[in-house]
């Protein structure tokens, strides 16, 4: 048996395995496994969800390792977890403990005001979080696999998912419209790499795969973000921070398969209980979604 | 010829661009009104197998796909999906779609660490493989043949119109395995 080593090629074709999927915030084995239960097809493993970072302020980190480990060993999906954006100590930590995806992550507090981490140093796959293609293709040169929106976590508020996303489709369909001797400017304008604004001008979507974050708490959340180009979704703080946890998480699940059928998702956002309480963006002190850029 | 791809979750798509560079017709099967159109054969793709189980109980899918594949159905598996079809999954008592005679290991070569690519030999005739987080098959019933080998490993098989891989070759631009199941279907008409 001869392998040949492609990393790039081996985590991009990881998250293709979850797409159509939901990817969701758990702080502990008992919430990882509920969640698997549940149908999440990879969890993210932190200390504090979101809206608790925001609650709490100060500096937030990446989890300990041995809390991660625990939720390793409680499930067989893929597990995530967070470092700080440009941390590559924190993400050297997550390889060495066998993670299947770091996030390099703006809900954390960022340790580099300048750079990001070196993704094409790992063999571990990293997503990212983005506002618009050019920080999407930014992120992918510097060696993330998996792109989502950055939205705002931690507010129940999908207003900021829903503007990068769109902003991502309409600047991906302006470039595909334009002519081969327009792309060396658009790159220039995006501050991207000609061969990536290539492939979106040639494909009509990024070379990885792309999620919605940032503020999903509902099955028409979710819905709404998949009708709208997300591949997938991250729920974060809206899952465990409502009144039924395990059935909410369902019914995001099955919304996510079924996002065009508007009468099996009335069906699904029926007797939810509470949702998580949420505040609006014009709200809070802190945009996460301004961090990293 | 029209061919069912279970679309719950996972890496659905890259099997009809596939079955489109073909000239093969195909739809997705997202519920249950879905599955009622006629088809010559199904294929469950890769992706996570407890999402894609989970999903198929909740719509009231998994008992109309066991009974349609136990009726003869031609089915393809890639990694969740062969576990799907899996009679034992090593360490886990409960049903699945269950129709074929193997015994798997989930997770077999480890995390996302573990996952690789390598040339090998499918039945006979070497092609690429991905393996993503995959699993293998240890054991395979008296009426299964096994079609690929990768360092001992058993990641390839087939049992009447069943056909599973442990890898991807919907990741790939190799069409053999492809070609392979269309066989099966064509067999089967």
């Amino acid at each position: 048996m001869k392998k040949t080593e492609n990393r790039q090629e081996l985590n991009r074709n990881l998250a293709q395995m979850l797409k159509g999927g939901v990817i969701m915030d758990v702080t502990t084995p008992e919430q990882a496994k509920i969640a698997e239960a549940a149908g999440a097809c990879a969890v993210m493993a932190l200390e504090r969800i979101p809206a608790d970072i925001r609650a709490a302020g100060g500096v937030s980190r990446m989890s300990d390792p041995r809390m991660i480990k625990g939720i390793q060993e409680a499930v067989t999906i893929p597990v995530m977890a967070k470092c700080r954006i440009g941390h590559f100590a924190e993400a050297q930590i997550l390889q060495a403990i066998d993670i299947d995806y770091i996030d390099e992550s703006e809900v954390l507090s960022p340790a580099d005001d300048v750079y990001h981490i070196d993704k094409t140093q790992f063999s571990v796959p990293f997503v990212c979080g983005a506002k618009n293609l050019g920080e999407a293709l930014r992120r992918i040169a510097e060696g993330a696999t998996m792109i989502r929106t950055k939205g705002e976590p931690g507010t129940g508020d999908v207003v900021q998912a829903v503007t990068h996303m769109r902003m991502m489709q309409s600047e991906i369909r302006r470039l595909v419209g334009m002519s081969e001797d327009e792309l060396f400017e658009a790159a220039k304008q995006l501050q991207a790499p000609y061969d990536l604004v290539k492939y979106v001008h040639d494909n009509g979507r990024l070379p990885v795969v792309n999620f919605a974050a940032g503020g999903v708490a509902t099955p028409a959340d979710a819905a709404l973000m998949m009708q709208l180009g997300a591949e997938g979704v991250f729920v974060g703080s809206g899952i465990f921070k409502s009144g039924n946890p395990a059935k909410r998480a369902a019914a995001i699940v099955q919304a996510v398969t079924n996002y065009q059928d508007a009468k099996r998702l009335a069906e699904l956002s029926e007797d939810l209980g509470e949702a998580m309480v949420g505040i609006n963006e014009s709200e809070i002190q802190l945009l996460m979604a301004e961090r990293g850029k | 010829m029209n061919i069912a791809v279970l679309a719950l979750q996972g890496a659905f798509a890259e099997h009809r661009q596939m079955l489109q560079r073909m000239g093969v017709d195909s739809f997705e099967v997202r519920q249950a009104s879905d599955w009622c159109r006629p088809k010559d054969g199904l294929i469950i793709p890769g992706g996570e197998s407890t999402v894609q189980l989970k999903l198929l109980c909740d719509l009231d899918l998994l008992e109309p796909v066991r009974e349609a594949i136990a009726g003869g159905l031609p089915v393809f598996g890639t990694c969740a999906g062969l576990i799907l079809l899996a009679k034992q999954v090593e360490g886990e008592a409960h049903m699945r779609i269950s129709t074929m005679d193997i015994v798997v290991r989930r997770n077999a070569y480890g995390r996302q660490s573990g996952s690789f690519f390598v040339k090998d030999r499918f039945a006979g005739k070497p092609i690429p493989m991905t393996f993503i987080r995959a699993p293998y098959i240890y054991k395979v019933g008296d009426g299964v043949e096994v079609l690929a080998e990768v360092g001992g490993k058993i990641v390839a098989a087939r049992e009447g119109s069943q056909l599973v891989t442990a890898f991807h070759p919907e990741l790939t631009s190799d069409a053999t395995v492809h070609s392979y199941f269309m066989q099966l279907v064509k067999r089967a008409l």
